[in-house]
Formats: C-alpha cells, sequence, structure tokens
C-alpha cells in the first residue's frame, strides 16, 4: 500500500511540475504587459528596474530555472536588498523561522507593489469559508435524500426525488444562482420586507451572524447541485447493494429491515460514496467561480478572472498552479481512499 | 421476495404443444430486426426521453427559423443604430394586451415627478403610459404611485435629427396610416402670457418628453384644473430658443395635434449653406412607439423583450442558441473522431504504446479546463479570434473521455474469439480495428458523445458568461454572453436574463434526458427487462 501511494505521489508532482512548466513558458511567451505608469517617469523606471532584477529580460531557459528554484521549491539563499544573506528552504524561512511560501513575485496591474503570495492568502478565507458551509449543509441532506429514495424504490417519493435530481443535476448552477438571488433577496423584500443581503458582506468578520446571513443565498445556491449529485449517486449505490445476497442472508438471519439496512446495506453503499464526499471536500478550496462572481465574494475564483482580464501574471501562475494542484490532489485523494475504506480493493493491482 | 411474473393465459387459449411437429426446421413467421430498429424501438418505449427528443427538435427548429424569418428585424443591421434607443422594453404579446400578463406593462412605485411626466405624455399623444393607477401614499412629505406602467409608451420623446427627405418621408407616412410620429417642438423660452414672464423648463433642456412648464423643482405647473401649461414653439413667435425658425425651408403638412390651430412649429430647422446647396437638417420630437412603426413597418411588439442594447432578446436569443448548439455539435464530433483514434490505437496495440499514450492524457487531463482555456484565449484569441480558440481549447482537452471509453471497449472486444478468428484468417490490423471491433463499440462511443453535448453547451455558456471567453468583439453570441449582458440588471428587469436562463434549463434537462435513454437503448444487456 505504502509503495502504491508513493508512486501515486510522485507521479502526481511529475504531471504537476510538467503542467507547470508548461504553463511557465506560455505565459512568458506572451508579451509583457506595459507598467501602468508613464514612460520614463520615476515610477515607470522602478517597474522596469524591479523587472530586470527579478530577471525579465533573461533568457527564457535562465528564467525558467529561478521559478523553479526560488518560486516553486521556495529555495533562496541569495542577498536582500541589505545585503543580508537569505536563508529561505522550501518556502521556510530558517533565520525568522516562518513560513513564507514560495517567492511568487509582486503584483504589478491589480495590487501594485503587493506580495501575490500574501494577497492570494488574504483571498483563500472567503472562498473556504462558503464551500465549507456549503459541505456541512448539502452533504446530509443529500445522503438522506438518496438514502430515503433508495428506500422506497419504484414508489412516489422515489420518483419525485428522482425527478428532482434529475432537473438539478441538469440546470446549470448560474440559473439557480439567479433565481435564489432574485426571490431570497428581491421579491423577499417586496414580500416581507425583509430579505437576504444581494452580495456578501464586506470586511473581513468571516464568523459573525450578519456574515453567515449574507452568505446563505451563495452556500444554497452552490449546494443544490451537490445535494443532487450525491442523491442519486448514494441511491444507485444503495439500490445496488439492497438487492444483492447478503442482505437476504441478513434478513433471513433474523434481522429486521432496518437492521439490516443501516448495519449491511449502508456501511457497504459508502465504500465509493465516501471517497466522492473526500474528493469534493479538496475541490471546495478551488471553489466556484460563478457563484463568487454573481454573490460579490472576494474570493480566489474573482483573483483569478480578474488576474486573466487585467493581464497580472504573476497571479495567474500562482491560480493555475493553485487550481491544477487543487484537481490533481482530489483524484488522487479519491483514488487512495478507496483502498483504505475498504481494505479489499487494492487500486493498480494487476 | 421476487414477485411471479408468470404470464396469465386464459384457459380456452391453452394448447398443449405437438410433440410430433418440429419446429427446427421452418422459417420464422416473423421478420428478424436489425440492432438499429431494435435500439429504436426500446428507445420510443422511454417516454421521457422522447419527450426530450421532441423538445431538443423544438429547440434546434426555434434556433434555425428564427434567425432565418426575423433576419429583417431591427436590431439585425450593425449600421442602423436605432434600436439604443429602445432598450429594456417588457415582454409584450399583442394577443395578451389588456389582460395584464405578458402585455409590455409592470408594476411599479413612481415618484410624483415621474407620474406627471408620464401624465403629460398621455394628455399629448393620447396613448396611455399608465394603465392603471392602484394607490397614492405620502412617505417622508414625498407623494409615491402605485401603479402600472406600459414601458412602449412611457419609453417617451426622443429628439432625432432628419434630413428634409427623411422629414417628408415621414410626413407622407402620417398622412397615410393617420397615426401620429412628429409632434410640436418645444419653445424653451415661452413667455407667459398673462405675466410675460419667461417660463421655466429650461432645466429639462434636451429632455424631449418635457412640453410644459414646470415648477422650480421641476414639477410640471398644473393649474387648478389640472391642466398643464403648454410651451410649443409658434409660428408667431419668432425667437424660440435660439434655433433658427427660416420658413423658406420649413413645411409641415400633415398631422397636428389637439388644439393646434396650425400655428404650432414641428421641427426646428437649420440650414447651412455650402456653396450653392443648402443643407437643412430638421430636429423633431418623434413619440418612440409610433416611430418604430414608421421606420420597421409594424408595431413595436417584442415577445421577449429588449436587452439592455435594445436588441430583441428573442432573436439573439435563437442567433445565440444557434452558434451554442452548432459549437458543441461540432466539438462532440471532432472529440469522436479524434478520441476514437487515439483510444482505438492506445487499446488494440496496448503494452508500451499504451503506457506512453496513457501518460500523455494523464498530462493532458490533469490541466484544469480553465487554465486551458484562458492560456489558449490570451494566446490566439488576437490571432484566429475568440470562437476558434475557444474550440481549440476545448478539443485539446475534450477528446480525452472519448479516447478512455474506445481504448476500454478494445481492450473488452480485441480478445474475443471472433477477432482471433479473423486474426487467424490473415486479417489486417487496419480491418481488424475497423471491421470487427468499432461496429461493436459504436453505440458506447455514439451514447458519449450525445451525452458530451449538455457538457460543451455548459462551459461555454460559463465561459462566456464569466467573460473567460470574450465575445464581445466577434459578430457571433451565445447564450453565456446574454446572461452577462443582462447581470448587473436582474432586479430591475428580470427578463433579460429569463428567457436565456430558461432555454438553456430546458436544453440541459431535454439532453440528459435523452442521452439516458440512448444508452439504455444501446445497452443490449438491458433489453427485455422491463418488459
Amino acid at each position: 500500500m505504502l509503495k502504491y501511494v508513493a508512486k501515486r505521489v510522485l507521479l502526481m508532482i511529475c504531471v504537476f511540475l510538467v503542467i507547470i512548466s508548461m504553463c511557465f513558458i506560455l505565459v512568458k511567451l506572451l508579451p509583457d504587459k506595459p507598467p501602468q505608469a508613464m514612460p520614463n517617469s520615476d515610477a515607470y523606471n522602478i517597474i522596469m528596474m524591479r523587472r530586470e532584477a527579478l530577471g525579465y529580460n533573461k533568457p527564457l531557459i535562465e528564467q525558467y530555472g529561478i521559478f523553479m528554484t526560488k518560486t516553486l521549491l521556495g529555495i533562496d539563499f541569495g542577498k536582500t536588498a541589505q545585503g543580508e544573506q537569505k536563508q529561505i528552504l522550501f518556502g521556510y524561512d530558517l533565520k525568522n523561522h516562518v513560513f513564507k511560501g514560495g517567492n511568487w513575485g509582486l503584483s504589478e496591474q491589480m495590487y501594485p507593489n503587493h506580495e501575490v503570495w500574501d494577497v492570494f492568502l488574504q483571498k483563500l478565507p472567503p472562498t473556504m469559508l462558503v464551500n465549507i458551509y456549503t459541505m456541512l449543509f448539502a452533504v446530509p441532506i443529500g445522503l438522506a435524500l438518496g438514502i430515503y429514495a433508495a428506500l422506497k424504490k419504484n414508489k412516489w417519493q422515489d420518483h419525485l426525488v428522482s425527478t428532482g435530481v434529475m432537473v438539478f443535476i441538469s440546470v446549470p448552477g448560474y440559473v439557480y444562482c439567479f433565481l435564489i438571488q432574485y426571490i431570497l433577496c428581491y421579491k423577499m423584500v417586496e414580500w416581507t420586507g425583509w430579505g437576504f443581503p444581494l452580495q456578501m458582506l464586506s470586511g473581513t468578520n468571516y464568523f459573525t451572524w450578519k456574515m453567515f446571513v449574507s452568505l446563505i443565498p451563495a452556500i444554497l445556491s452552490l449546494g443544490l447541485g451537490t445535494i443532487a449529485g450525491l442523491a442519486r449517486y448514494t441511491r444507485a449505490e444503495l439500490c445496488e447493494v439492497l438487492t444483492s445476497e447478503f442482505m437476504l442472508l441478513a434478513r433471513t438471519k433474523g434481522l429486521t429491515r432496518g437492521q439490516a439496512t443501516v448495519r449491511h446495506a449502508l456501511r457497504n453503499s459508502m465504500v465509493p460514496i465516501f471517497p466522492m464526499i473526500l474528493g469534493e471536500f479538496i475541490g471546495i478550496i478551488g471553489g466556484s467561480l460563478i457563484v463568487e462572481q454573481i454573490f460579490g465574494i472576494p474570493g480566489v475564483g474573482g483573483l483569478y478572472l480578474a488576474s486573466i482580464t487585467a493581464l497580472d501574471y504573476n497571479f495567474y501562475l500562482l491560480l493555475n498552479s493553485f487550481y491544477t494542484l487543487v484537481g490533481l490532489a482530489s483524484g488522487i485523494v479519491v483514488d487512495l481512499s478507496y483502498g483504505f475504506v475498504d481494505p479489499r480493493i487494492r487500486m493498480g493491482e494487476r | 421476495m421476487e414477485k411471479n411474473n408468470m404470464i396469465k393465459v386464459p384457459l380456452e387459449k391453452l394448447r398443449f404443444a405437438d410433440p410430433n411437429r418440429r419446429t427446427g426446421d421452418q422459417k420464422f413467421d416473423t421478420k428478424p430486426m436489425s440492432y438499429a430498429k431494435d435500439v429504436f424501438i426500446r428507445f420510443c418505449k422511454n417516454k421521457s426521453s422522447v419527450v426530450a427528443a421532441i423538445i431538443i427538435i423544438l429547440l434546434v427548429l426555434f434556433s434555425i427559423l428564427v434567425p432565418i424569418f426575423c433576419e429583417t428585424n431591427y436590431s439585425q443591421s450593425l449600421t442602423d443604430t436605432t434600436y439604443l434607443k429602445y432598450k429594456h422594453l417588457l415582454p409584450k404579446n399583442e394577443a395578451f394586451v389588456g389582460t395584464g400578463f405578458w402585455d409590455g406593462c409592470e408594476n411599479d412605485t413612481i415618484n410624483e415627478n415621474r407620474y406627471y411626466t408620464l401624465m403629460a405624455l398621455e394628455k399629448e399623444t393620447g396613448y396611455k403610459a399608465i394603465t392603471e393607477i392602484h394607490d397614492n401614499y405620502k412617505e417622508n412629505g414625498k407623494k409615491y404611485y402605485d401603479v402600472r406602467v406600459d414601458s412602449y409608451i412611457a419609453n417617451g420623446m426622443e429628439y432625432i435629427d432628419l434630413s428634409l427627405e427623411q422629414f417628408n418621408d415621414i410626413q407622407k407616412w402620417q398622412n397615410e396610416n393617420n397615426i401620429q410620429v412628429i409632434f410640436p417642438a418645444v419653445n424653451e423660452k415661452t413667455k407667459d402670457p398673462k405675466t410675460g414672464k419667461e417660463l421655466i423648463a429650461a432645466s429639462k433642456q434636451g429632455d424631449a418628453d418635457v412640453w410644459y412648464a414646470t415648477t422650480e423643482k421641476g414639477y410640471p405647473r398644473v393649474n387648478s384644473k389640472g391642466e398643464y401649461t403648454a410651451c410649443y414653439a409658434d409660428k408667431n413667435d419668432q425667437k424660440y430658443s435660439g434655433l433658427l425658425y427660416t420658413p423658406e425651408y420649413y413645411n409641415y403638412d400633415s398631422l397636428r395635434i389637439e388644439g393646434d390651430n396650425g400655428d404650432y412649429l414641428y421641427a426646428s430647422v437649420s440650414a447651412t449653406r455650402v456653396g450653392n446647396k443648402v443643407i437643412t437638417s430638421y430636429k423633431v420630437r418623434v413619440l418612440l412607439d409610433t416611430y418604430f412603426q414608421y421606420r420597421y413597418g409594424h408595431e413595436a411588439s417584442f415577445l421577449f423583450g429588449t436587452n439592455q442594447k435594445g436588441q430583441d432578446v428573442l432573436t439573439r436569443l435563437a442567433a445565440g442558441a444557434r452558434f451554442s448548439l452548432v459549437l458543441a455539435v461540432c466539438i462532440s464530433a471532432i472529440n469522436l473522431f479524434i478520441g476514437a483514434m487515439y483510444g482505438a490505437v492506445e487499446g488494440f496495440y496496448g503494452g508500451t504504446i499504451d503506457i506512453v499514450m496513457e501518460r500523455i492524457s494523464d498530462i493532458l487531463g490533469g490541466m484544469p479546463s480553465m487554465v486551458v482555456m484562458s492560456l489558449f484565449q490570451l494566446h490566439l484569441a488576437s490571432k484566429v479570434g475568440p470562437v476558434w480558440s475557444m474550440v481549440f481549447a476545448f478539443v485539446l482537452t475534450g477528446w480525452l473521455g472519448m479516447a478512455a471509453r474506445t481504448r476500454m471497449q478494445f481492450y473488452r472486444f480485441k480478445h474475443q474469439e471472433y477477432v482471433l478468428a479473423a486474426k487467424t484468417l490473415g486479417a489486417s490490423d487496419k480491418r481488424l480495428i475497423f471491421k470487427h471491433i468499432f461496429p461493436n463499440a459504436m453505440g458506447t462511443l455514439i451514447t458519449g458523445s450525445v451525452l458530451s453535448i449538455p457538457g460543451v453547451i455548459f462551459s461555454e455558456s460559463s465561459l462566456t458568461y464569466l467573460g473567460i471567453v470574450n465575445l464581445e468583439s466577434s459578430t457571433q453570441t451565445s447564450v453565456g454572453t446574454l446572461l452577462s449582458g443582462g447581470n448587473g440588471l436582474l432586479m430591475s428587469y428580470p427578463h433579460i436574463i429569463l428567457f436565456p436562463a430558461l432555454f438553456i434549463s430546458l436544453l440541459e434537462i431535454s439532453f440528459n434526458l435523452f442521452g439516458n435513454g440512448l444508452r439504455d437503448a444501446f445497452n443490449p444487456s438491458l433489453k427485455g427487462i422491463e418488459d
């Protein structure tokens, strides 16, 4: 098992490096956007000097070397502007004992003179907050609906749930966003005199009641799709398990239907469902671009979109690596967790 | 546990089999059924899929036919920008006028000023901008009205500049149809007939809706009988608003408003002499609703309303849907082709070839689609346009799923006995792949391809909605672009988003149902299960 895990992780790192190298070269091939400052002004010259110092004008292969060591691996033993020796290994400052991450450079267009890495860290909490709330509310409901539909198979309750699931899976997520925003934030004010705020509250007090209320429309919009997906999957798995032979055995042994379902069917149907939930938990860090845009959540998604339109390449590279890493990691976790959940499954076995 | 599924046969029909009769050598009474026919019959048994297929056909017809038959519709022309004046009109169906639903009206709460402006419009033109008044109340010393406003009439008046020919043409049209388009010009320097002081209308200069004297706050000056004080330009009043009244170039011989004894001027004329020629320009006040009738020959009435640029949502939606559908079908077809080739080679030859090719698709599959799309847009959009770069990006990663599917099918079939038999008889690899294995894998591949269409439509609409793919500069439009156009207007004009959103939801649901039905129909193991 350990060998398999190590092999998968190594392979993932290789794939990640290849993708990031491709991204880096493609981005560097694009013409650098001229600085916003006036040509030949002081600000302009400073930006140009900084670009020179950061190696923008060096050959591509040399830039690639710098990117690999300083940025991706976070190894820097150069000298600061003050002439001090830097000792940063894998993003960890050996002198001051703080974790700083790789040196991803400064933002030039969107947040002039801010460290890209710091801005990114600031944007991460809102995204994660919304998605964690969503998972907390969507996973139990999705599981419950799926189990209910499977137990009532081919009765009207099952048909109702299945039709709802079909509709919610098919309809694009942004359509619910519009609907929810229109009904909960706008029409509700007309009907009851109170409605949810149109956008997420500004500020960084993430754990206040008001902030939570302002997030509810976004959580609902994100959750509906997850609920539907999970319910469909759970129903299918549980239906299959319920018709299997060992269930018959459990009933003949004298267990009631409830006991047999909870002790035997549910546990076994969780084998494929649990990795799926785990995969979604990793995916939550990535967040949803559309929901963030519609509900004004100052998260990573908005940053990514803005970096594309503003052509802020340092942000763009960082976020590309981030999304790639999240995608690869969730894939690997799903695969590995099969083995942990059910030891009978040996992934990668011939 | 299992229900007893025995078919009940009535006793009189029951007959014992004749042991002497040999059925083995006899021909079948029934005709043999082909695979395609069998699939079709089983597909038709699934009612929801058939309904979904019909809905898809209707939606496709909608997107093909509407742009053809509405091609003359007014927002098609790029040079004619008149449509910019007709933005945010509400959905209206002529058959529903007066029913309070789908009639281009909406319930609204308006302030006093707006109320008087709309009432003045009604007084001048005779068209009702406010169709119903529900309630009025005072809040913080200001008066508000709960009313139902006809968005088409409330669009109001507009100043436009015309040449002599155009001016004469409108007059001719007015006479023929007896519909008034041009309304009298306003003299902003009208004097009060009693006091001789200049009336205030100056604050409203440029607002074509205001033809009456106002108070200093901008409200209309209404006398005790509720009458407005008109500020029309009069032939006898020579000074008017600094614009020239040049009798030799002005001739208006058409409909006049009520209360006009022939003295009101209907245009302010400016004449410039270029060499020997005199070029005249007529600045007139037109009612936009009737001006539309003059210009396009039919009443302004948009089934789905108009969007933020004044374009007809119906035709834009059809054009966008056509684009999205064509794109999705083309991309699915290309992906099917590339994926089938790649997967066939992988699956058929296996071994080292398979391992190497799988690693390549691993790397491509690891790239998030957002990253691929944005990189392609940054690199290629300026060279081949956003649409082509989107197609390339979709194809770059899209075929992976199809390749995996094909590979799986090839692994399944390549060791079967009939393939071995063909190999023993000396069939070439090409023949084995195309004649023996592909036909068996085709059902799965086609369903996979159909099922990938809604996915492509969904990602395309999200990408254009988010602006990662920016179609603004190209002449194409897509459903996502329409949605993003109505983004900030959801609260005030929900119809701009409603119709595209409804369309895409319906399309996605139908495609999923249709695909599921197709998958079940192509799956031979499900044959006879539901009978």
